[in-house]
């Protein structure tokens, strides 16, 4: 099975500091994987990494391939290339994710544009308004064809997590990236944009890196976990295993906390 | 006699739309109590009512027994020295110009508590658990969670019958909230909580009573046990669905 995303030993230094050590992981073609860590743990730089957007003045070392490319070390122009048609990243505010100032419709339609030049192809307006409310639907937005025409400010948070999520799929990228893309959202909305994340991978046999401090969460959306403190991966496995038998004393921690809470409300079970 | 109580509180922002419809409820002294809600719910609203920040525009809040009005100084000096509040987040909610000692005193100097200032502060830094040289620093100097513990002794240097928290420990790592929880929980022993929160979860592990906020309205009410057991409001069932929780690979 092709990796989509393969790093090995990847550092991040920023002035001389570690950030990041050693990490290495792999997503293949249908794959979920989780990458687990709280704040400071080096979660998302190593999602930045894969996609060569580190923030200036950071020093990545170590090796990361997407769809086969070296990413360390690449010029803009080549990584560029990759991102979209490899790899789609949705963040946690999508609010960041979009222009304020552009009809949500529109946005989208820059990144259908944008794929029809890339696969040497010049659609027509109606073709593209058309996929665009497609993508729309797929993301289960009410009244697509109405909604394309509202600004971000007049969704609500989870109307703007599916629109940036539909701009990811406008994509047809083969690995999505998550970095907390439920944070933000109330915990209904959490519920129903997890949902569709799972059903959208899985009907695209796309390969998903699901980066989050929560791990009620990661478990339900990943079938693989790594666990990463202070930059260094701690533990990895499947989520299953790592979630019953935590091995390192962090995620057991980690594990016991969270069941915890879950205990609190173990009640309505 | 409940320490507060609200009757028929309804809000709205001018002739603007309603936050607020028709809330009623009591805190109990030594019931902590839970308001749980999403956003838009009207819970930040709720708050600022409990904390006499802003007044409904129609119903009544009593504080044991008498209206509460934010008018009247004496009666809200009272009000302040028995009701404090932590905030959710702890990097905008302390003075960073100001050293711990200070801000932990702040409630003792601005309500005019006659007291030993420096062993005031001395044991509400020892009842969250910071050392006393902390009294002596900046809040830089601290982490996220280390400054929500600074907070929630500001929070108990006057000694107050009730602590109001607003989503204390959202902005904190898991493990760091696990050991606010337990914080909380200690201090419940002396200070009745109301905790806003939308986590349900962490509104469980510390009240005995719970209210669940919809668009402004109360929609589920009562013992916490009773209504995580048995939701009847189908969107209190909805809200207990949701919750992620860590999946049973028993």
């Amino acid at each position: 099975m092709d990796d989509l995303l393969t790093i090995e030993s990847l550092s991040i230094r920023h002035a001389g500091r570690p950030l990041v050590s050693g990490v290495s992981l792999s997503v293949a073609a249908g794959e979920r994987v989780g990458l687990i860590g709280e704040s400071g743990s080096g979660k998302s730089l190593t999602a930045l990494a894969a996609i060569g957007l580190l923030p200036e003045g950071m020093t990545a070392s170590g090796s990361v391939r997407l769809a086969g490319r070296q990413v360390i070390g690449a010029t803009d122009r080549e990584v560029v290339g990759l991102r979209g048609a490899a790899v789609a990243t949705i963040f946690q505010e999508p609010l960041t994710a979009l222009d304020p100032l552009m009809r949500i419709g529109d946005q989208i339609a820059e990144v259908v544009r944008r794929r029809a030049r890339r696969d040497g192809r010049s659609p027509s307006r109606a073709d593209v308004f058309a996929e665009v409310t497609g993508l729309m639907a797929r993301v289960a937005l009410p009244d697509p064809a109405r909604l394309a025409r509202a600004y971000p400010h007049e969704m609500s948070g989870g109307q703007r997590q599916r629109a940036a999520i539909a701009m990811a799929l406008a994509c047809r990228p083969r690995l999505l990236i998550a970095d907390e893309p439920t944070t933000a959202l109330d915990v209904t909305t959490q519920a129903e944009v997890l949902k569709l994340l799972e059903t959208l991978v899985r009907e695209e046999n796309m390969g998903l890196l699901f980066i989050s401090h929560d791990l009620p969460v990661v478990g339900t959306a990943v079938d693989r976990v790594l666990v990463l403190r202070a930059g260094e991966l701690v533990e990895e496995g499947p989520v299953a295993e790592v979630f019953r038998r935590p091995r390192h004393p962090y995620t057991v921690g980690l594990v016991e906390a969270a069941r915890a809470f879950d205990q609190a409300i173990g009640a309505a079970l | 006699m409940s320490l507060v109580d609200l009757t028929a509180v309804s809000f709205a922002y001018g002739r603007g739309r309603t936050v607020l419809d028709g809330i009623d409820l009591r805190i109990e002294a030594g019931r902590n109590l839970g308001i749980v809600g999403e956003s838009g719910s009207g819970k930040t609203t709720l708050l600022r009512l409990l904390l006499g920040l802003a007044r409904p525009s129609s119903g009544r809040i009593g504080f044991r027994g008498a209206a509460l009005d934010p008018g009247d100084r004496s009666f809200m000096r009272g009000f302040r020295r028995a009701v404090q509040a932590v905030f959710q987040d702890p990097y905008s909610s302390l003075d960073p110009r100001q050293k711990i000692a200070d801000i932990v005193a702040e409630p003792l100097r601005s309500l005019k508590i006659a007291t030993d200032v420096d062993a005031a502060v001395a044991e509400a830094l020892a009842s969250v658990d910071l050392p006393l040289d902390a009294a002596g620093r900046y809040p830089h100097e601290f982490s996220g969670g280390q400054r929500q513990r600074i907070a929630i002794a500001r929070a108990i240097v006057s000694q107050p019958e009730l602590v109001l928290a607003d989503e204390v420990v959202s902005a904190l790592d898991l493990t760091t909230r696990i050991r606010i929880v337990e914080l909380l929980k200690a201090l419940s022993a002396k200070t009745t909580l109301v905790l806003v929160s939308h986590d349900i979860g962490f509104v469980a592990l510390l009240c005995q009573d719970l209210v669940i906020l919809e668009k402004g309205r109360i929609v589920e009410q009562g013992p916490a046990r009773d209504i995580l057991s048995a939701p009847k409001h189908p969107y209190t069932q909805r809200l207990l669905e949701s919750t992620p929780r860590l999946p049973d690979f028993a």
